[in-house]
């Protein structure tokens, strides 16, 4: 489903004498295949939102080669934004000033949506996630937690082979937050939605995710399940320890 | 692509329409501003009887179809100048993962009332200029194909600023220069500047054939500085060269994106 074939992503930085190139990611590799719920892991500045960017068509990469849903993301961005769904936690990529029920209506236009189809997915988001209360609320309004199940709803509508979360439990609380993972839990499991998703939340990998990546100076270190991750540093307990292990490790030692 | 940007205009007009006081007073802002420039060239009559050497109602015209090309441009496209804004804000990242142009997301981004204001008071211009203009008819059919030809020429400026906005997302006022400059250059017929500049708006960026060479026709004048009399047809032909660069220059633009860290 999602196939990165040594992909490299370097960037230019400062002006004249002070100019460099900066390596975001370095020959990155990895596949993931339909119905994968997948961990991203990785520090700041690690190349985590580089890769995401470049999966969805938002960032060209340098080198390599990328293909999701069978589609190169910067070549057919907008045929393959019809196949997937991406949400930023960060950020919301709904209409700021127009209510949530408008944006939606938007969507159903621009991913060309059959209007039955939209009705019932809109129908069990609304249920299942309990938009009820906000929906005609303009969307600078909300919560961070509606916003959230806002921005999933709307990655949602056009049943996406695949969803790639870039932190979306980032700044909820822990009710919303057990909402959003049991969600997601269920979207991959009975829907089949292959999902990725990055965080630095270490609850989000031990409840949802049966693989883990992580990202380090813009190269893998780790592709594995949760208890190959575990047994990278056999004298630490928690998950934590774990990936504060794997993260301060020098790039060397690996 | 038409359906997309109707769809969005819409949605945009309609949600500004929730607030309608701030809106019709930017509207009528920018008509009462437009109308301004037009007292400029009135008052530059009282003291003279030709600028440049066309007459009041010439000059009009001159300045009204400009004013509707550049009018119609910056109402429907000229939203694309603040994708510098888009691009600091990170809101171009959620821009990119639609399946839409990236160019109609961008210049539909808040439709609202207030840009109808400019193309109002343009179209007041030049509607008074014909009737005094006593027009041979059968140059008429120009008029039209200049306004569009025009907008065209405008909507390509625009956008080759916009797609220099990826490069510097520091300097809007670049591309600024380029629209909102060649606007007020096309206010006035081209005598009134040099002739080094008037072949730079001829041959490098065609701003001459937004109005002043087809004008040249409608107003059935010989040309000023002496060009080729072709020149006054080739407005389609400048319009559509432009726009193609326009239209490469913007997916180059998108190509080199970089958006920002987070």
């Amino acid at each position: 489903m999602i196939e990165v074939d040594r992909v490299g992503r370097s960037f230019t930085v400062g002006r004249g004498r002070s100019r460099r190139t900066v390596h975001a990611v370095q020959d990155l590799s990895f596949t993931i295949d339909a119905g994968e719920f997948v961990g991203y892991l990785g520090p700041n500045g690690a190349g985590k939102s580089t890769t995401i960017k470049m999966l969805t068509g938002i960032l060209a990469p340098t080198s390599g080669r990328i293909e999701v849903a069978g589609l190169d993301p910067t070549r057919r961005r907008t045929a393959l934004a019809r196949r997937i769904g991406v949400v930023f936690g960060q950020r919301t990529t709904l209409w700021w000033d127009l209510p949530l029920k408008d944006s939606f209506d938007l969507i159903r236009h621009l991913y060309k949506v059959d209007r039955d189809d939209f009705r019932r997915r809109l129908a069990e988001l609304t249920d299942l996630l309990d938009l009820g209360g906000f929906m005609n609320t303009p969307v600078r309004q909300l919560s961070l937690g509606q916003r959230m199940r806002g921005d999933v709803t709307a990655a949602l509508l056009h049943d996406p082979a695949v969803l790639v979360l870039d932190e979306p439990t980032i700044g909820l609380d822990v009710v919303s937050k057990a909402a959003m993972r049991a969600f997601l839990g269920r979207l991959n499991a009975e829907r089949g939605t292959t999902v990725l998703l990055t965080t630095h939340d270490l609850g989000d990998i031990e409840k949802l995710c049966r693989r883990v990546m992580l990202i380090h100076h813009g190269r893998l270190g780790f592709d594995g399940t949760l208890d190959d991750l575990r047994a990278t540093a056999p004298g630490e307990d928690s998950i934590e320890d774990v990936v504060t292990h794997l993260y301060t490790a020098s790039p060397a030692d690996r | 692509m038409v359906r997309t940007y109707l769809l969005l205009a819409w949605t945009w007009l309609r949600a500004s329409a929730q607030y309608p006081i701030p809106m019709i007073t930017m509207a009528l802002g920018s008509f009462v501003l437009n109308g301004l420039d037009v007292a400029a060239i009135w008052v530059i009559f009282e003291h003279t009887d030709a600028l440049g050497g066309f007459g009041l109602a010439e000059v009009m015209f001159l300045y009204g179809a400009a004013g509707v090309s550049f009018a119609l441009a910056d109402m429907l496209f000229g939203n694309v100048d603040r994708l510098s804004q888009h691009i600091r804000a990170g809101t171009f990242d959620a821009v990119l993962i639609r399946p839409a142009s990236a160019f109609v997301q961008m210049t539909t981004d808040r439709f609202g009332v207030h840009r109808f204001g400019r193309m109002a008071q343009a179209a007041v211009v030049l509607g008074i200029a014909l009737p005094q203009l006593d027009l041979e008819w059968g140059r008429a059919w120009m008029i039209p194909v200049m306004i569009v030809c025009g907008l065209v020429i405008f909507t390509s400026i625009f956008t080759l600023g916009g797609a220099l906005q990826f490069l510097l997302t520091d300097a809007p006022e670049v591309a600024n220069a380029f629209t909102y400059g060649g606007s007020t250059l096309t206010q006035y017929p081209l005598t009134v500047y040099g002739g080094d500049l008037v072949k730079a708006v001829t041959f490098i960026v065609p701003l001459a054939f937004v109005n002043w060479q087809p004008g040249l026709y409608v107003l059935d004048r010989d040309d000023p500085f002496g060009l080729p009399h072709w020149l006054r047809f080739a407005a389609p032909a400048a319009a559509l060269i432009l726009a193609l660069a326009a239209a490469l220059a913007w997916r180059a633009g998108i190509r080199r994106y970089r958006s920002t860290g987070s």
